[in-house]
């Protein structure tokens, strides 16, 4: 592994969350705050023929009480969707309105009807509980595979399609199949999750009439973008009149990058109170009804392969739920951060791949960690791993046989992406071994003298994140550029604040972020205070998603440091009487080349505020911000290896072992990265364990809306994880960094899937993988054939 | 409304209540104690957990009223004299916090674990944290954690 002075240092951020000092969205309070309720629809899918307020309007403490009725008079906008996807027909996916407080139906368990503001949250809640909905049932359709065919969600929408769309050549993947030596198919369902980071959604709204400014707190994890989509699209107002807060944010997992219709509805009714603060923090209840979810898909795949088991050709065919209603970027998850990535780490020549978008009855999708990526590795490794017992070869083996290979990069795949860089085999020969793959065979007739089932499985991953150069995405229908920003300061007296559009929710950014600073510069990492959340102190961001922090956020930050390096160097050869050509950089000092003439950048940055003895050229100030546009994406990858143990009387499935190799590029603090590969692998053991949202299919209710109904991963729910990294830098970011925070969630669902499926002998199991559906599978395999 | 009377912290608090209010919302929004925190409305994610008469408590599942007379200590007072308790600076040495938000109610929880068993093995940990939910670590850090602190907690 090479040497890259990467350094596992303790966070600095801990010692406020340690000792009950973070300052999350819900620890703020407002002057003269009221505090607002949601009304939310009981039905999955009705008319509303009216709201009657009136009898919440005379609670104790009410402030107001407003519906949709009321926005629409004020003309609030529709919630948008930012990404418009092209369907194989050329035109744009169905768009329908998504308006903050429903106006005359609604259309999922859930959606907002109402919002009582109260001077305490209890009479708020009091007061909720008596407004009066008078609605019309209609029929509701909640389950993916019956949505072309269910009633119908919306008018725009015939057959409740959002889009029909395609990624491939359909001709050469058709030959590929008709000149097979075998054809491997399965058929997945990718359930549907809730994102619950522990912290749950919260918002304060504040306007203030003298400036006619207006201060959103809100749990975001991107501030400027919501700024933005709260100001261009929803409320209509002037971007440089607002402010967005994103505090310390617990968790976010993609649920916290959309602009819903909470915040915005606090924002707007602080206005309408002419100034009083508005408060709303969600319950976990509302966090499972009306949280973007994730996932949500039915797929078809099958590959051709030859008689050697190379893969000639795939065909994948999936129909993806979105909700009720578009979030924000609902429409990239399942197009282009999905079909692009059906490659995996092989070199397929010929891969089609159809998605039929579609609404339901359900709370809308989105983004949730990994976002498409996972999608796309349960399918590509559950089809990869038939393929190896359809074909009887090893799942190592096959994998080796069709892997792209080091001196190929840049590999062109046949569904868009340019991969740049990668060295597959290397991750599967360390993860290999450091499970001991050869004595698994031992293992398991160890594990079968106890009368347990034992199962390996393989997940051999490649995602796209550093998400994402701007012009790609722009001609793949993106609304916005994916570039950030940074400012880098020198403070006179010689201490260094960062400015970053990345916003951190737990990833450690004031700590990885200061390191690389600090290197930089040949100072400690205490002396550099990372400055985020807040469009108030940072010039512009584009937030955290898309593992983009450090690959995207952390380039815009060497590339203001190497601004504050090029001044520095005119000061210097300005105190040192050299020339500008002779100075040279390095930790923290000027000097003047093949001499001991030199200055600390200390010195230069006094210099730079007090600048007595200053190039008359140069403006005061050593103060740099630069934009970043990535080049292209970056490609982490990587092999995680789950072995199982199944306990056929009790349908217990003991994860026995679990390796993960992954390639993140460079790696800063070690520590950090090897935590979001932990949690990574958590959220994916849970997919395929535990996690299930479902949703009664003739009610239309929300039947996991708790805690005590959905099942999250608990600490006896899991074992310690064995990672290890190989390290090819990214070549064409400055920090030389891939991405590390969806790894986990990308890559574990179809290792373990494969593993209880090897275990099983059967690959008729769909996620999750309960102990009643392992134990119903268990008992079929081992009871004697019928009589 | 009635009034409720504990020590907090080693300090003690009197405030008059609204009979339903729960020992958490007292905590939070009466004495401005904003790091114990709320994470469902099931008392099941434990972000709330305190420490009352000495042992774990989820704060969301007692009325304030209940905690009448009680000892109730809380993630601020964990620290003495600017110095982490062992748990806390475990969880920080090992890294078993992303978001922090579960933090606290972990650190107590865990505090309570290791005064009831001052040396649990892995199994014992992960169990006794049923009543927690992280959803950042995947809990290999944190029960890496409780056990470095169990250890330093023996001396």
């Amino acid at each position: 592994m090479p040497d890259t002075g990467a350094q596992r240092v303790l966070r600095k951020e801990d010692n406020r969350f340690l000792t009950g000092r973070g300052r999350y969205t819900d620890d703020f309070n407002r002057q003269g705050q009221a505090y607002g309720v949601f009304v939310r629809s009981e039905m999955a899918h009705a008319k509303i023929k009216s709201v009657d307020t009136s009898q919440a309007e005379q609670a104790p403490g009410v402030v107001a009480v407003f519906t949709g009725k009321d926005m629409e008079a004020d003309g609030v906008g529709s919630l948008p969707c930012g990404w418009t996807v092209t369907d194989r027909h050329g035109n744009p996916h169905k768009a329908p309105p998504h308006w903050p407080l429903a106006r005359d139906k609604v259309r999922y368990v859930g959606d907002q009807v109402a919002f009582v503001i109260a001077e305490t949250d209890a009479q708020a809640r009091d007061a909720a509980e008596l407004v009066a909905v008078d609605y019309e049932p209609l029929d509701a359709v909640v389950e993916t595979g019956k949505a072309l065919n269910g009633p119908q969600v919306h008018e725009e929408a015939p057959d409740n399609l959002c889009f029909d769309w395609e990624i491939g050549d359909k001709q050469a993947t058709d030959d590929a199949f008709a000149k097979a030596d075998h054809v491997s198919k399965v058929e997945l369902v990718n359930n549907r999750l809730v994102p619950n980071a522990i912290e749950p959604r919260a918002a304060i709204g504040e306007y203030d009439p003298g400036g006619d400014e207006y201060t959103l707190y809100s749990t975001s994890q991107n501030p400027h973008l919501l700024r933005l989509i709260l100001c261009a699209f929803v409320l209509n107002l002037p971007e440089h009149k607002v402010r967005v807060v994103a505090p310390d944010v617990g968790g976010g997992f993609g649920s916290k990058i959309y602009c819903y219709a909470e915040e915005t509805t606090c924002v707007w009714a602080s206005k309408k109170l002419d100034g009083r603060p508005v408060k709303w923090v969600a319950t976990r209840t509302e966090a499972f009804q009306a949280d973007a979810h994730g996932r949500d898909h039915i797929t078809t795949a099958e590959m051709a392969l030859d008689k050697d088991g190379k893969f000639l050709g795939m065909r994948v065919d999936t129909i993806a739920n979105l909700g009720a209603y578009l979030s924000n970027f609902s429409t990239a998850v399942p197009t282009y951060l999905y079909g692009t990535l059906l490659a995996g780490q092989y070199k397929t020549p010929a891969i089609h791949g159809n998605v039929k978008a579609v609404f339901t009855n359900t709370a809308p999708v989105d983004a949730y960690r990994g976002a498409g990526r996972p999608e796309a590795t349960y399918v590509v490794e559950r089809l990869v791993e038939r393929c190896a017992r359809d074909l009887n070869i090893d799942p190592a083996e096959i994998r080796r046989r069709n892997f792209v290979q080091p001196d190929e990069f840049p590999y062109q795949t046949p569904v868009a992406l340019t991969y740049d860089s990668g060295q597959y085999e290397l991750a599967l020969d360390e993860a290999l071994k450091m499970i001991d793959y050869r004595n698994f065979a031992q293992r398991r007739q160890e594990s079968e003298r106890r009368g347990k089932l034992r199962g390996i499985g393989f997940s051999a991953y490649i995602e796209a994140c550093g998400i994402a150069p701007s012009q790609v995405v722009g001609a793949l229908g993106a609304g916005v550029g994916l570039w950030e920003s940074a400012q880098v300061r020198f403070n006179a007296t010689g201490s260094i604040s960062v400015f970053t559009g990345s916003h951190s929710h737990g990833q450690g950014h004031e700590t990885t972020f200061a390191q690389m600073v600090a290197d930089k510069f040949g100072t400690d990492y205490n002396n550099v205070d990372i400055v985020h959340g807040d469009t108030g102190r940072i010039p512009m961001g584009m937030g955290t998603y898309g593992s983009r922090s450090l690959a995207v956020g952390g380039s815009a930050i060497l590339r203001a440091c190497d601004k504050v390096v090029e001044k520095g160097k005119k000061i210097a050869a300005h105190m040192l009487e050299a020339s500008v050509d002779d100075i040279e950089f390095d930790q923290g000092t000027f000097r003047v080349a093949g001499t001991d003439k030199q200055k600390s950048i200390g010195e230069i940055a006094f210099a730079a505020y007090v600048p007595h003895d200053f190039p008359q050229d140069v403006e005061p100030g050593l103060d740099e911000t630069a934009f970043y546009d990535p080049a292209n994406f970056t490609y982490p990858s990587g092999v995680h290896i789950a072995e199982v143990e199944i306990d056929p009387d009790t349908g217990e499935t003991q994860i026995a072992d679990w390796v993960a190799v992954d390639d993140f590029g460079r790696v800063i603090n070690p520590m950090i990265v090897e935590g979001q590969v932990h949690g990574g692998i958590a959220q994916g053991v849970g997919q395929a364990l535990l996690e299930n949202t479902v949703y009664d299919p003739d009610s239309g209710q929300l039947v996991t809306g708790s805690y005590q109904d959905y099942t999250m991963p608990r600490a006896d729910d899991l074992p310690s994880f064995r990672v290890g990294m190989t390290e090819t830098p990214c070549p064409h970011n400055p920090v030389g960094a891939k991405g590390c925070g969806e790894a986990g969630a990308i890559a574990a669902p179809a290792a373990l899937m494969n593993a209880i499926t090897d275990a099983l002998g059967t690959e008729d199991i769909q996620m999750p993988a309960t102990r009643e559906k392992v134990w119903r599978v268990a008992q079929q395999r081992l009871a004697p054939a019928a009589e | 409304m009635p009034t409720v009377t504990m020590t907090v912290n080693g300090q003690q608090v009197s405030r008059d209540v609204d009979p339903r209010t729960l020992l958490v919302d007292f905590i939070r929004n009466e004495l401005h104690l904003t790091g114990t925190h709320v994470g469902c409305d099931t008392s099941q994610c434990g972000a709330c957990v305190v420490h009352v008469d000495g042992t774990s408590q989820k704060a969301c599942t007692m009325l304030a009223m209940q905690a009448d007379g009680c000892e109730v200590a809380t993630i601020e007072g964990l620290a003495k004299n600017g110095e982490l308790h062992p748990m806390q600076a475990a969880f920080k040495e090992h890294h078993g916090l992303q978001c922090g938000f579960c933090t606290p109610g972990m650190v107590m929880s865990a505090v309570d674990l290791v005064q009831r068993n001052p040396d649990p093995d892995e199994h014992e940990v992960r169990e006794w944290l049923e009543g927690n939910i992280c959803r950042c670590t995947g809990y290999h850090n944190i029960v890496k954690a409780i056990q470095h602190a169990a250890k330093e907690m023996r001396g």
